[in-house]
């Protein structure tokens, strides 16, 4: 046997496909960043990966963190699919909640990605208990399918009212249609997610439908191109809850995928933090549209309980949670017709990018201010065509679009670009941090993607943040985290049942075949996990509120066998989860549990961060020149240092400038950086 | 005022951390709220006002549209009636709805803020209490005649004297509400949002100083008034009027007209509602504060971009004629106000379609439709099913409605349906879009819905409907025609009857196994049917939003000719 000792992580990200090379053997990492092929994103995927391993008989896994299945969903790009939903129900999917796209203005209107003539009634009917009042009429259910695939339908989601609490009807009629479906697409919304909230669970199952006749066909070609390429190993999926699954099962659950790459950066960066004793870090990823924030509380990221990938769209299923503005490199600074300084939200994204790109904007972005204050090196362009980043158009474009409407000279107005994108950055990373109940100026900042590092020094000014970490590779974070990532496989069932009056036998068999589940899923992977760990929440309030708290349970599981709580216990877990939620319990409240959730997880091995260190190199050889950068109110003569070949231990104090292949790393005067053991830089004030 | 000098770059931070203040007050209750009407449907708002005149200089983003014209009332009642005497760490609070505009449900606590010792600004929170007594539970009361018959009212009073709490004025309050564990936990998430407030302005006047802040707060306003005043000017001068009307007030069966007359001079703007009907009996009356606040949700819907702050309502003038319905004294029972303001929102956007049928949308389906379903279970427990219902948007310049929205002076969502079927013993037969419900245009309205629904207790259950537009269509603008009446319809021993006085009913009884269907509006169309896209319409058929006999009366029958 081959010795497999290199593990490749790639992130196809809008712009770029970035590629992470652990050699476990060697000690070594690389990296490798290539463009982003469209429509099909294996041709850079495979170019990415040829850069840095030329045989593939030596890798031992290869995981991958998608975008694929979010483009699908963001384009409407997916496949044409139908649902047979209970009689009177085939509007849910249109309906939504009974939202709106924006507060203000009543515009804007909605197209469901199951146009209404494949959306098909048959008679059935579930009651909330779980009595079925109508059979399934199987015929009706036969005469459906024919008739969506005579449409053109290329996959089958059933929709039942009430299917979370008995899931009969809705599996009698997915194995009558998988009788002579053409393909395997064929899936129950009790089978997705057997949850109640008949929007969500239908609006998932119907998305997941609609992804996977996409997904499946992009991750079997970029399965058959590595075999024929010599791969023999596992190839794993990034899923939105930064864990890994394997192909088959994201073919089977496409739209665990929905939030990928991000939670793949999210992992790693929660890894990196720890690693470097910074258990209590906030994560600012700055793109070309956006900023996504991210908080991590000892070592732990936060898991929301579903997102909306565009209005209408809503995925139930765990996910990161990471918090978007509408403030990135390509965002547009304006004045309103009050005389007020705005950032965003309109974007210049990528194309055309800032105005110094010279695509053809012509107004001013977050980015082109960082250009005019000499901020990044307009010799070496990291997006854009250019030889040489328009410096002139940037400061034309910022003096007619702000300037003068202020009344301000162009380094002036540029540096009220950059206070107000901070200010609205700052916003963010207070909103995440305060508003859970954590003071900000506890945790580091995190910079990553291209940007964020830019904008560290503003961070550590306006929320008080004491030090910030910025990782050896901050373009390509995600790929680390799908290299970083364990397996983890979630599951929930919905219980809605009072405390006093609860099952505990049918909760010990749901925990006992969630677990059985998991753990069939982590042996048939090929990857050696170091542990294994199965968690149990409950989603749980008092009688009349809708807001759940997530109850963890401490459970014993003893030879394979889970042993459900006693309800003494659950009481117990959740009076102490609702007082630290709120700071008070309900004396004589009716409790109750909605939801059980859990957590089947595979711990894969993690490489030495230490790989990552620089070898030896020195201060002065990493020096590459001085140029003047704008910080304040001044011009200052900044030195420039090649990042990469700091040495560990090099201490640089601002102002100066870090630079490496697709990340400039700004040290405002009064800030010192200084590089761990492990490459990065802790950013801290002198 | 004179503009206080303040660079741009520091107001645009200002700006920004003021409004998030506000939001973060917001979120405060949001999460520790204990009814799901403030958790849930965000029936709440938070805000920032002067400390002399009560403006609001900054109102949180995710609190109710309404909230952001109404709250400064609130704080106005305030300083009239405690503006000498108050001191730093006071709390007020009060449900005078005659003071304080929209409902008795809504609860306002209210705290001065000092700044060295000087009054710097005001503080104010309000949130939608579950139940505060009064002839109905949860206090939609369709046949009060007057505020005492609606729920308990509270004038504004001290709640707290230097930061001692007075716990007699809290106890008045749990002795006259049938939820006193869902009202105080409210009203500790109230105060809490408050403190946090007070927290966060400290911060920030620490780190700016007063007289920045200060500086900041004036300028915000009088860039908002020039904001305003540079989008009135690119309206063309001149004078529309519109009107509408509600079906009837609950309990005598006579149609309400309700009129307004926009007029645009240069950069200022008029909106008078002389020739509206005269106040009512029952509860369709607002208070005069509610009025004006509603003009401003108005505008806000047509100009998005202004900020929520007093200096966009300066250049104009809401005229709200003495003795109206839109103007009720105490204790005129005001407790279906959102039917009201509604009507109000949907005769402004009539009447600026007509200066700029570019910038308006046409009329939503303006009613709330509040139904309630109640009984008692075969083991005695009572239940109450109480939920608002959704319906068609109006269409715009640039597309269709939206299908199924939510209110204009709302952003609650709908609840779900297996939540509703899990905790009451009822079955949703339909829940559905409404066919030919959409107000024909060049642009069609929204899709009103249809929800069908049957008593599974064999104790059966009795029915309330609080709702409107069951006379009087949605209308569209710009040529756009009208959508679909408000319909509701319940199951007797004789077959489908509906009520008399069209959209309002109680005392209903319905059997087990009888069922209610309502039927809600979809939204006005916008420009004339004529111009619609064959193919638009041939889509709508196909999709069975549309029936083809409607589609050839209405459009033609070029349709026929085109694919989808």
């Amino acid at each position: 046997m081959t010795d497999r000792s290199q593990v490749i992580g790639v992130d196809v990200g809008g712009t770029f496909t970035d590629v992470f090379v652990v050699d476990e053997a060697a000690g070594t990492a690389r990296v490798a960043k290539v463009p982003t092929t469209r429509p099909d994103q294996s041709g850079g995927f495979l170019d990415g990966i040829g850069r840095q391993v030329s045989d593939l008989s030596t890798v031992q896994a290869v995981i991958h963190g998608t975008t694929a299945g979010t483009n699908a969903l963001l384009e409407r790009k997916g496949a044409r699919i139908g649902v047979i939903t209970t009689e009177g129900l085939r509007d849910v999917l249109e309906m939504r909640r009974r939202d709106r796209p924006r507060t203000w203005g009543l515009r804007g209107e909605f197209e469901p990605v199951v146009p209404r003539e494949l959306r098909l009634e048959v008679p059935e009917r579930t009651l909330a208990d779980g009595t079925i009042r109508t059979e399934v009429d199987l015929e009706a259910v036969r005469a459906a399918g024919r008739q969506l695939i005579e449409a053109g339908a290329q996959a089958v989601a059933v929709l039942f009212a009430n299917s979370y609490a008995n899931p009969g009807n809705e599996a009698k009629a997915v194995a009558a249609l998988r009788e002579f479906w053409p393909n395997a697409h064929v899936s129950a919304s009790s089978e997705i997610l057997p949850e109640i909230r008949e929007y969500e669970r239908f609006s998932t199952t119907a998305l997941n439908a609609y992804l996977q006749p996409e997904v499946s066909g992009y991750l079997d070609r970029l399965d058959s191109a590595l075999r024929e390429g010599g791969f023999a190993s596992e190839f794993l999926i990034v899923q939105s809850n930064g864990g890994v699954m394997d192909v088959d099962t994201a073919c089977r659950l496409p739209v665990r995928t929905a939030l990928s790459g991000p939670a793949a950066g999210v992992i790693a960066a929660a890894h990196i933090a720890t690693e470097a004793g910074f258990p209590d870090i906030i994560t600012g990823d700055m793109g070309g549209t956006s900023f996504d924030v991210s908080l991590i509380a000892g070592g732990q990221s936060m898991l929301a309980p579903e997102t909306s990938v565009d209005f209408g769209m809503t995925v139930r299923a765990p996910m990161i949670e990471i918090t978007t503005i509408g403030a990135g490199g390509g965002s547009i600074a304006w004045v309103d017709k009050g005389g007020l300084l705005n950032i965003g939200p309109e974007s210049a994204g990528s194309t055309p990018g800032p105005v110094a790109y010279g695509q053809g904007n012509t107004r001013p972005t977050v980015t082109d201010a960082n250009v005019v204050l000499g901020r990044i090196d307009p010799e070496n362009p990291i997006g854009g065509k250019l030889e040489r980043l328009d410096v002139e158009a940037a400061a034309r474009a910022i003096d007619a679009h702000v300037g003068a409407p202020l009344g301000l000279p162009t380094t002036e107005a540029a540096e009220a670009i950059l206070t107000v994108a901070n200010s609205r950055m700052a916003g963010a990373i207070r909103l995440v941090s305060i508003e859970r109940g954590f003071d900000p100026k506890r945790f580091a900042f995190m910079p990553f993607g291209g940007g964020g590092a830019l904008h560290t020094g503003a961070m550590l000014a306006d929320v008080g943040i004491g030090s910030a970490i910025v990782p050896r590779y901050p373009g390509v974070t995600s790929a680390m985290g799908c290299v970083i990532a364990d397996m983890r496989h979630d599951f929930v069932q919905t219980i809605n049942a009072t405390v006093a009056t609860l099952d505990r036998a049918a909760l010990g068999r749901f925990m006992q075949d969630h677990a059985d589940k998991g753990r069939a899923m982590l042996d048939a992977a090929a990857t050696r996990f170091e542990a294994r760990e199965l968690r149990f929440e409950l989603d749980m309030a008092y009688l009349g509120q809708t807001h759940t708290v997530p109850v963890a349970l401490d459970v014993a599981v003893t030879g394979g066998t889970v042993i459900p709580p006693t309800t003494e216990e659950i009481a117990e877990a959740f009076e102490t989860a609702y007082r630290a939620a709120y700071g008070r319990t309900l004396p004589g409240g009716v409790q109750r549990v909605m939801n059980l959730r859990s957590a089947v997880i595979g711990k894969r091995p993690k490489f030495d961060l230490a790989t990552l260190a620089p070898q030896g190199g020195s201060v002065e050889e990493a020096r590459k020149g001085t140029r003047q950068v704008h910080f304040g109110t001044a011009w200052y003569e900044t030195t420039i240092y090649d990042r990469l070949a700091l040495p560990v231990g090099a201490e640089i104090e601002g102002p100066a400038i870090l630079e490496q292949a697709d990340t400039t790393v700004l040290l405002d005067p009064g800030l010192r950086g200084r590089v761990d053991a492990y490459g990065n830089t802790i950013i801290t004030r002198t | 005022m004179p503009t206080p000098e303040i660079d741009p770059i520091t107001l645009a931070v200002l700006a920004g951390r003021m409004e998030q203040i506000a939001d973060e007050m917001d979120a405060t209750l949001f999460r520790s709220a204990f009814n799901p009407i403030i958790a849930e449907a965000h029936d709440a708002s938070h805000g920032i006002y002067h400390a002399s005149t009560g403006d609001t200089l900054v109102q949180g983003k995710s609190g109710l549209p309404i909230f952001v014209g109404v709250m400064s009332f609130a704080v106005k009642a305030v300083i009239d009636k405690f503006g000498d005497s108050a001191e730093d760490g006071d709390i007020f609070i009060f449900n005078d709805a005659h003071l304080g505009g929209t409902h008795l449900n809504d609860m306002r606590v209210i705290r001065p803020y000092y700044h060295e010792g000087k009054l710097f600004c005001w503080l104010a929170s309000v949130g939608h209490w579950h139940d505060l007594g009064g002839g109905a539970p949860g206090n939609y009361n369709p046949a009060a005649k007057d505020a005492f018959q609606e729920a308990f009212v509270l004038p504004p009073v001290r709640l707290a004297r230097r930061g001692e709490i007075n716990q007699d004025v809290i106890d008045i309050l749990m002795r006259n509400t049938r939820l006193p564990q869902s009202a105080e936990g409210d009203l500790n998430g109230q105060l809490g949002a408050l403190d946090l407030g007070v927290k966060r302005m400290g911060e920030l006047l620490g780190e700016y100083g007063g007289g920045t802040v200060a500086a900041a707060l004036a300028a915000l306003s009088d860039r908002a008034e020039t904001l305003m005043r540079a989008e009135l000017a690119t309206l063309p001068d001149g004078r529309w009027e519109a009107e509408d009307f509600l079906d009837n007030d609950g309990i005598t069966d006579t149609a309400l007209r309700i009129k307004v007359a926009l007029e645009i001079r240069g950069e200022e703007m008029v909106l008078d509602f002389a020739g509206t009907a005269p106040r009512c009996q029952g509860p369709v009356n607002i208070a005069l504060p509610t009025a004006v606040a509603t003009a401003y949700v108005a505008i806000k819907h047509i100009f998005p971009d202004v900020p929520a702050n007093a200096g966009v309502m300066r250049p104009i003038d809401v005229r709200i004629p003495e003795g109206s319905l839109l103007a009720a004294e105490f204790p005129a029972p005001v407790g279906g106000y959102t039917e009201t303001i509604m009507r109000m929102i949907d005769v402004i956007f009539s009447a600026a379609a007509q200066a700029a049928p570019d910038r308006v949308v046409a009329n939503a389906y303006g009613t709330i439709n509040a139904l309630a379903i109640a009984g008692r279970r075969s083991n005695g427990s009572p239940w109450v099913m109480f939920s608002f219902y959704g319906g068609g948007h109006g269409g715009s310049p640039e597309s269709d409605g939206l299908n199924h929205g939510n209110a204009p002076i709302s952003t609650a969502t709908i609840p779900p349906m297996e939540i509703l079927e899990a905790a009451y013993p009822v079955m949703f037969k339909q829940w559905a879009l409404r066919p030919d419900s959409a107000g024909p245009g060049q642009h069609r309205g929204g899709l009103g819905a249809v929800y069908e629904i049957e008593v599974l207790e064999e104790n059966g259950a009795e029915v309330f409907l609080f709702g409107e537009r069951g006379r009087f269509a949605p209308k569209g603008v710009a040529g756009g025609g009208e959508a679909a009446l408000n319909r509701f319809e319940y199951e007797t021993a004789e077959g489908w009857a509906s009520p008399p006085l069209a959209s309002k009913m109680r005392g209903i009884q319905l059997a087990q196994g009888q069922s209610v269907r309502l039927e809600t509006p979809g939204g006005g169309g916008y420009g004339a049917p004529e111009e619609r896209a064959p193919e638009k319409v041939a889509g709508d058929v196909a999709k069975g939003f549309l029936s083809e006999a409607e589609a050839d009366r209405i459009y033609g029958t070029k349709w026929k000719e085109v694919r989808a």
